[in-house]
């Protein structure tokens, strides 16, 4: 590599897709550029000329508009344009002008084709929005599948070794120096293939056993042998190991089925640690399955409310182990519905029991099964029609005050929407709720859904479940045949919008303005569900999570074959950003919120998300499209 | 820093029977080959013009003293410039390498004892010069450097037009009303080396004193000094020099 082309090939090797090239495919590419500078305002790209080169910034800004001049991006340094045209037809499509002098690397199409072909990241870099989310989407899933965290993330240190000619007294001496339970115990020689293996010296040595502390006492101490005795005598001929790369969860399981304590861990042959049944204990401490059974052990709220910083610690360990946005949704509104109805189990022993049959619902992230470590809280009372107010009305408010002050101190902030069961209006007998599901799908205005498309998400937590599917199936029901309805709830979803992306360290707004942050709930997430929710309803989908729903809708003709696919992958994406960023806040001790700031958001991400964004604003330009306002409303 | 000698001005109002005047004359083939390809004319809009930005590190300032250490050269157009297309070239300056110019241009003993005497690539270098306009910032040492190296070597010398981004530079900020007016207040005056002026016009900084970086700064900086002060139309004769 000629050293005068440093200058390019490691600017480009900062910026992706060209960060993960290999340095032979940077070389090429810095061997064929050409260089060409832009006033701030010229044209870079006309609409419809001929295209030859992939365009690269290497200083300065650019927009890219669509034909009719909309824009469609803002790109500054590192960032390329171009790539769209040189996959089709080679004719310029979105025009590119100068924001600001610039200086252009024109890459040769036929080293942007070879790019393509040698390097897959690269390919799926510069295709259409799918495939880069889809990607995005997948690895996180095989991380996450992967690393269902592996043994060898419990060791923390050697094991202690001994040879097989050592007295029983030196090894006892050198586990209690060590506080160690288990040594294993080597001998020279490999007869053994299974456990033989090299030092760093090049001797050959194979495992022929491991003998733990309840071998002291029932192998020698019991059977009265000298401290002088080999530990090779006494050492078990029954080995049994794991690989360093199983899962906690094998290693568990093999504990289980052959009953012992310690297991002895190999990174192929060699031994690599110990791994002790109370090791796997105290990481299934840190678990959700540990927290929630910890939430039904707790006697009182201040109990309950000691728990809420397990349960911080519980979704940072999931995010960093790589658990995609629906085991950590699932998993944090388990624990959240655990906390209510250990509340409501606690209500219940003070305030004796119910005069007439309830059903406590949830609405909302937690009917969804979505929810996320910022979160508030959406319930309701659903009573059995017996429910007479002058008389049991007292005992449900005091219920659901106690549940919802209970919440509220376990960091379940009270909703500001007043969606909660405190409230006389969402304190009801069934009957009044089927009224009230049929008036909102059978008189609909934008104004009045505002409010209750709440209610859309729904699903038991506690007491009589039958109730809430009664609901759930009046909607199904019902929604599919309410075009008004739909078309009310389509423009309220219209209400927030994506942004375009990010330029620098500022969002970017369709209009082209900037911005410090961004709500990546009001911006993506929550527009994504809401979307989702209108598609789910006009097919009559009784699913609450939006990835079922989502599923629900692939299989009907509802949108463009892939779209429902697309639109996972978007949703994913835009929650698994949330969820880091929360991470981070809480990693680094502050309050997590919504909001991400572009300075944190790292190159790839930004691209992805900025597909994202794409996705959710063509979906829902598509919406609009879908559930027109009726005739008769638009006053023809 | 070094001083500059001050040298003989060089005007060529007639560059292109200054050219065929050489071609005749010529003994080296090489020469006579350079000289006898035709320039562009003078009335060529600069957008039409084959140009090729040029660059060389020297050991001094005084091509009598000092001699040439590497060169390299980029050609290119007012759209593009051809990086693929670059050449460079380091040769033997058989002169003494003061430690100063080792520091300031990164070449080193080892490299310039295996290097060829300019007189080995110099047909090359003319090769790729020759029908393309010159574009250096600061001719006054590619100028007199060259034609002193060739006429060490072939007994007669090159000169050609140029283009020299540092001229333009100055024309800018030297040469003008307000120029002066700042002076006259004893302020200091706007720097119009390659790095500085580059800045004024968003250009990136690059790792500078490599012949072949430098031939490239250079050619982005004319680039963007025609976007800026002149035309695509803008005749040559306006430009060069």
């Amino acid at each position: 590599m000629d050293v005068e082309l440093l200058e390019i090939r490691q600017h480009m090797g900062r910026f992706p897709p060209f960060d993960g090239l290999s340095d032979d495919l940077l070389d090429a590419i810095a061997e064929q550029v050409e260089v060409s500078y832009f006033k701030t305002g010229s044209s870079i790209l006309e609409l419809n000329e001929t295209l030859s080169d992939l365009c690269y910034i290497r200083s300065g800004a650019v927009e890219v508009y669509r034909s009719q001049g909309e824009l469609y991006n803002r790109l500054g340094e590192g960032d390329i344009f171009g790539h769209f045209s040189l996959l089709r037809n080679h004719k310029v499509r979105f025009p590119a002008q100068a924001i600001e002098d610039t200086l252009i690397y024109f890459i040769p199409n036929a080293v942007f084709q070879r790019l393509c072909e040698e390097d897959d990241h690269f390919a799926d870099f510069v295709e259409l929005e799918r495939p880069r989310l889809e990607t995005a989407a997948e690895q996180q899933k095989k991380s996450n599948d992967m690393m269902v965290t592996r043994i060898r993330k419990l060791l923390t240190r050697y094991p202690v070794m001994v040879e097989v000619s050592t007295s029983v007294q030196q090894a006892a001496q050198q586990m209690s120096e060590a506080q160690a339970s288990a040594l294993l115990v080597l001998k020279e020689g490999s007869d053994n293939p299974r456990f033989s293996f090299k030092d760093s010296e090049g001797q050959t040595w194979q495992m022929c056993g491991i003998i733990t502390d309840s071998d002291f006492r029932t192998r020698i101490v019991a059977e009265g042998l000298s401290p002088q005795t080999k530990v090779g005598e006494v050492v078990s001929s029954r080995l049994i190991t794991i690989q360093s790369d199983a899962s906690v969860y094998e290693a568990m399981l093999t504990m289980l089925r052959s009953n012992v304590h310690h297991l002895p861990v190999l990174y192929r042959q060699r031994p690599v640690g110990v791994v002790h049944l109370s090791d796997i204990i105290r990481y299934e401490t840190h678990s959700g399955l540990y927290l929630v059974s910890n939430i039904f052990n707790q006697s009182s709220t201040q109990g309950l409310a000691r728990l809420a910083p397990d349960v911080r610690a519980a979704f940072v360990r999931m995010v960093q182990e790589g658990a995609n946005s629906q085991m950590v949704g699932s998993a944090l509104s388990t624990i959240g519905r655990s906390f209510t109805r250990r509340l409501l189990e606690m209500a219940e022993a003070e305030l004796g029991p119910p005069p007439v049959p309830y059903c406590f619902m949830v609405n909302g992230s937690m009917a969804r099964n979505e929810q996320s470590i910022v979160t508030d809280q959406d319930n309701a009372l659903i009573l059995s029609d017996e429910f007479v107010p002058e008389q049991h009305d007292a005992y449900f408010h005091a219920l659901a005050k106690i549940v919802s002050d209970g919440l509220d101190a376990c960091g379940y902030t009270y909703c500001k929407g007043d969606v909660m069961a405190t409230n006389t209006q969402w304190r009801q007998p069934l009957s009044v709720w089927k009224r009230y599901f049929q008036d909102w799908m059978a008189n609909p205005t934008p104004e009045r859904l505002l409010h209750s498309s709440i209610f859309f998400d729904l699903d038991s937590c506690y007491g009589e479940d039958h109730y809430v599917e009664t609901l759930q199936d009046l909607i199904a029901e019902t929604a599919p045949k309410s075009p008004l309805f739909l078309a009310a709830m389509a423009r309220n979803a219209l209400n927030r919008t994506p942004p375009l992306g990010f330029f620098r360290t500022f969002v970017m707004e369709q209009d082209g303005k900037h911005n410090n942050s961004i709500n990546l709930k009001r911006r993506g997430t929550a527009p994504m569900v809401d979307l989702v929710r209108i598609h789910a309803l006009a097919c009559g989908s009784k699913a609450q999570n939006s990835f079922q729903r989502l599923n629900d809708i692939g299989n009907t003709q509802l949108l463009a074959t892939g779209m429902s696919d697309k639109l996972s992958y978007a949703f994913e994406f835009l929650c698994m950003s949330r969820l880091r960023h929360q991470m981070i806040d809480l990693q680094e001790d502050r309050l997590p919120d919504n909001n991400i700031e572009p300075e944190n958001v790292e190159d790839s991400e930004r691209h992805t998300l900025k597909d994202a964004f794409q996705v959710l604003s063509n979906a829902q330009k598509f919406l609009k499209f879908r559930y027109p306002m009726p005739a008769q409303r638009q006053g023809r | 820093m070094f001083g500059i000698r001050p040298r003989q001005k060089i005007t060529q109002a007639d560059w292109a029977g200054y050219m065929a005047q050489r071609a005749q004359q010529a003994d080296s083939s090489a020469i006579q080959q350079f000289f006898s390809t035709p320039l562009p004319d003078p009335e060529t809009p600069i957008a039409e013009v084959p140009m090729v930005a040029l660059d060389m590190e020297t050991t001094g300032l005084d091509e009598r003293r000092h001699a040439i250490v590497s060169i390299g050269l980029v050609p290119f157009t007012l759209n593009r410039i051809k990086l693929a297309e670059r050449r460079y070239w380091v040769v033997n300056p058989s002169r003494p390498l003061a430690e100063a110019s080792i520091a300031y241009h990164h070449i080193t003993h080892s490299e310039i004892a295996q290097a060829p005497d300019l007189d080995v690539i110099l047909d090359e270098v003319l090769a790729a010069l020759a029908g393309r306009l010159v574009v250096v910032h600061f001719r006054s040492i590619e100028r007199p450097f060259l034609d002193a190296a060739v006429k060490a070597r072939r007994g007669e010398g090159v000169l050609f037009p140029m283009i020299d981004t540092m001229s333009l530079e100055a024309r800018l900020h030297r040469q003008t009303l307000w120029a002066r007016f700042r002076r006259w207040l004893g302020r200091p005056p706007v720097s119009i080396r390659l790095h500085a002026s580059r800045e004024r016009y968003g250009l990136p900084a690059y790792q500078g004193h490599h012949a072949l970086v430098d031939a490239l700064a250079t050619a982005e900086l004319l680039q963007a000094q025609i976007a800026t002060h002149y035309r695509p139309d803008t005749p040559l004769k306006d430009i060069w020099c």
